[in-house]
């Protein structure tokens, strides 16, 4: 009765076993049929060995090496963007020992009489980044639109490459040109202008100067205009096509198509877009300290010169003499990140919500 | 039957025939400082090109001719580093992205490149000098390599992943059905077959780190000498566009423009080869 049962089960056993990857198991001299009890042991001992032997196998092959290789290097890239918040903010606790959240809403920014306040930096970097994104926003979304709707399709990827070339060109270089073409050339005139039509608002207050935060938002518009309309065209053309052809097919103009169809679907991707502009002006350096003309002017005129977070850091960093001058400019630059990580975050975010409803992949 | 109201038609005509001469106006308005920049690099910058431009130390104000031999020399050490810490963490990296999009790993990773990609320079330069300068106590062109590496790393991460990603399905699984363990599938099939893309990724990756002059002001520092040491200040291209350009003196403001040149014939030189690349192998891949 009882070897009855152990011969029934073997089959069950031989399965599992080959399931296993094992192979057929090879029972040893004598062992199975005559004598019933060693049997079931003898399977086990078996099925162990057969993992082991399976278990050495995989590891010789190397997957299992080559997966935690590749996981490794991802985890990797996850410790960097920790490693870098985490330094910046143990570098720099004497700042906030001293000024606490003061810090952020202090004007005064004096090496000499060791006082540190980055509301200045704040308020140039937001009001440069925020005008910046104004006037680049509807020349992008414009970009946009031409290269996903209008343009001949010979068209659509050289222009798109060009204006990809347009993010290319090194920042000192846009710095470089901006200070001995462009604002001479442009920028002041267009200051000069803004002050004799809109003079009697603070944010066109005189005297005009050259290098100015004006400046630093026109430079910036440029150089945000690629980041903007690539992702905004991306947008538009995940956009199904079904959409334009409903939009068309009850009597649109292609404007309205475009305007009262295509943009509120991909509202969202579009405000992503914009964040994420918003994020390049906020943390560009080189041209922007080389145009705002690096001043601690504390109006809130755009034609006067300015400082933003990135500007001073440029500046000062490097000569900065004291622990807690230079803890100050580290935890500005903390600040920074900070302020990247959330932007970031939102935008991804955004996009990812019109990109989810299509299959095509939107990516930033 | 309703008579149509054929001066609203006329309105709605005219409405979407301006906007969408404007949206061209736009794209054609983009191209504008992208043509004033380089014919302006171009002209200023050709004036004072010559050989001894890439042969030559730098010279003291006033002293006519002299290059950006050590410049030149420097960038190739500094981006050199750079590439040595990104490029093996990147690839690896970005061949987990491509196999494992939906893990929460995978996620965490995606959002991490993105992160990554859109830190200010100038703060990766803030931490390459918190974990190198500081330590040390000394400017070198290794905290430089290391800023420029994470500048680099989600660039080539991310262009390595959409290649890799590129590659066609049976491919893969043709060398796994024929008993190919997945370490060598990835490296004598999925690689090969994605290489160019690789390679345009990592073009990429050096076109934008050979331009940083941010993180270099407190990193790699500048030096107006001949140098090699990984240890020592270095002068770098960017760096040194921008000490000539902000000094007072009319001949480095020349010397600005000309080291400028040199830099956006590299830089935009890098991203056209890259594009080229790129187009070939989507081609090859059968894409477009």
């Amino acid at each position: 009765m009882r070897r009855q049962a152990t011969l029934n089960n073997e089959p069950q056993i031989f399965l599992l076993l080959v399931q296993m990857g094992a192979g057929t198991p090879t029972l040893p001299f004598g062992a199975s049929e005559r004598n019933p009890m060693s049997t079931m042991s003898l399977v086990k001992q078996q099925a162990a060995q057969s993992r082991l032997r399976a278990l050495k196998q995989r590891l010789q092959h190397g997957d299992l090496l080559f997966r935690a290789l590749v996981m490794l290097g991802a985890l990797c890239i996850l410790l960097l963007v920790i490693a870098i918040g985490y330094e910046l903010w143990a570098n720099s606790p004497l700042p906030r020992e001293k000024f606490g959240w003061g810090f952020l809403t202090s004007r005064e920014w004096n090496p000499v009489r060791q006082e540190f306040g980055a509301f200045p930096f704040i308020f140039g970097t937001l009001q440069t980044a925020l005008m910046a994104l104004l006037f680049a926003l509807p020349i992008s979304l414009g970009i946009a639109i031409f290269l996903a709707e209008l343009a001949p399709l010979w068209l659509r990827q050289p222009l798109g490459f060009v204006i990809e070339l347009l993010a290319a060109v090194p920042s000192v270089v846009y710095g470089l040109w901006g200070l001995f073409v462009y604002v001479p050339v442009f920028v002041r005139p267009t200051a000069q202008l803004f002050n004799s039509t809109l003079g009697f608002l603070p944010l066109f207050e005189g005297p005009v100067y050259g290098p100015s935060r004006l400046a630093a938002a026109l430079i910036l518009t440029i150089m945000i205009l690629p980041t903007i309309s690539a992702v905004s065209r991306d947008v538009l053309l995940a956009i199904p096509q079904s959409q334009r052809e409903a939009a068309l097919a009850l009597g649109a103009t292609r404007w309205e198509m475009i305007w009262q169809v295509l943009i509120p679907y991909g509202l969202s991707g579009l405000l992503g877009a914009s964040i994420l502009g918003l994020g390049r002006a906020l943390g560009e350096t080189m041209a922007v300290t080389m145009v705002i003309g690096n001043n601690l002017d504390l109006s809130s005129s755009l034609l006067h010169p300015g400082y933003t977070m990135a500007s001073i850091i440029a500046n000062e960093f490097a000569e900065a003499t004291y622990e807690l001058y230079i803890q100050s400019l580290i935890q500005i630059a903390l600040v920074l990140f900070a302020v990247t990580l959330i932007l970031n975050f939102l935008a991804r975010l955004l996009v990812w919500r019109v990109a989810r409803r299509v299959p095509t992949e939107v990516r930033a | 039957m309703m008579i149509p109201n054929l001066a609203h038609y006329r309105r709605r005509k005219i409405i979407n025939a301006i906007m969408l001469f404007l949206c061209g106006v736009a794209a054609f308005l983009a191209v504008v400082p992208l043509v004033w920049i380089l014919l302006y690099v171009l002209q200023e910058g050709g004036q004072y090109l010559s050989l001894q431009f890439f042969t030559e130390l730098p010279t003291p104000v006033g002293v006519p001719g002299g290059g950006v031999l050590n410049a030149i020399v420097g960038s190739a050490i500094v981006v050199g580093t750079a590439c040595v810490f990104s490029i093996p963490i990147a690839l690896v990296a970005a061949m987990y992205a491509a196999a494992n999009p939906d893990k929460p790993l995978g996620i965490a990773l995606r959002f991490a490149t993105d992160v990554l990609s859109g830190v200010p320079s100038i703060v990766t330069g803030i931490f390459a000098y918190t974990i190198i300068v500081l330590p040390q106590k000394q400017f070198s062109a290794f905290a430089g390599g290391v800023a420029l590496a994470i500048i680099m790393t989600p660039i080539v991460l991310r262009t390595t992943e959409e290649m890799l990603k590129l590659v066609p399905r049976y491919l893969r699984e043709g060398s796994l059905a024929l008993g190919a363990s997945e370490w060598k599938t990835m490296l004598q099939v999925t690689m090969p077959a994605a290489l160019n893309g690789i390679v345009t990724g990592i073009m990429l990756g050096i076109a934008r780190a050979a331009g940083e002059a941010a993180p270099m002001i407190f990193t790699a520092f500048g030096n107006p000498f001949f140098s090699t040491n990984l240890d020592q200040p270095i002068a770098t291209l960017p760096h040194m566009v921008y000490v000539y350009a902000i000094s007072p003196y009319k001949d480095w403001h020349a010397k600005a423009w000309t080291t400028a040149l040199v830099l956006v014939v590299l830089v935009l030189g890098l991203n056209i080869i890259a594009r080229v690349v790129t187009t070939w192998q989507l081609k090859r891949m059968g894409w477009r």
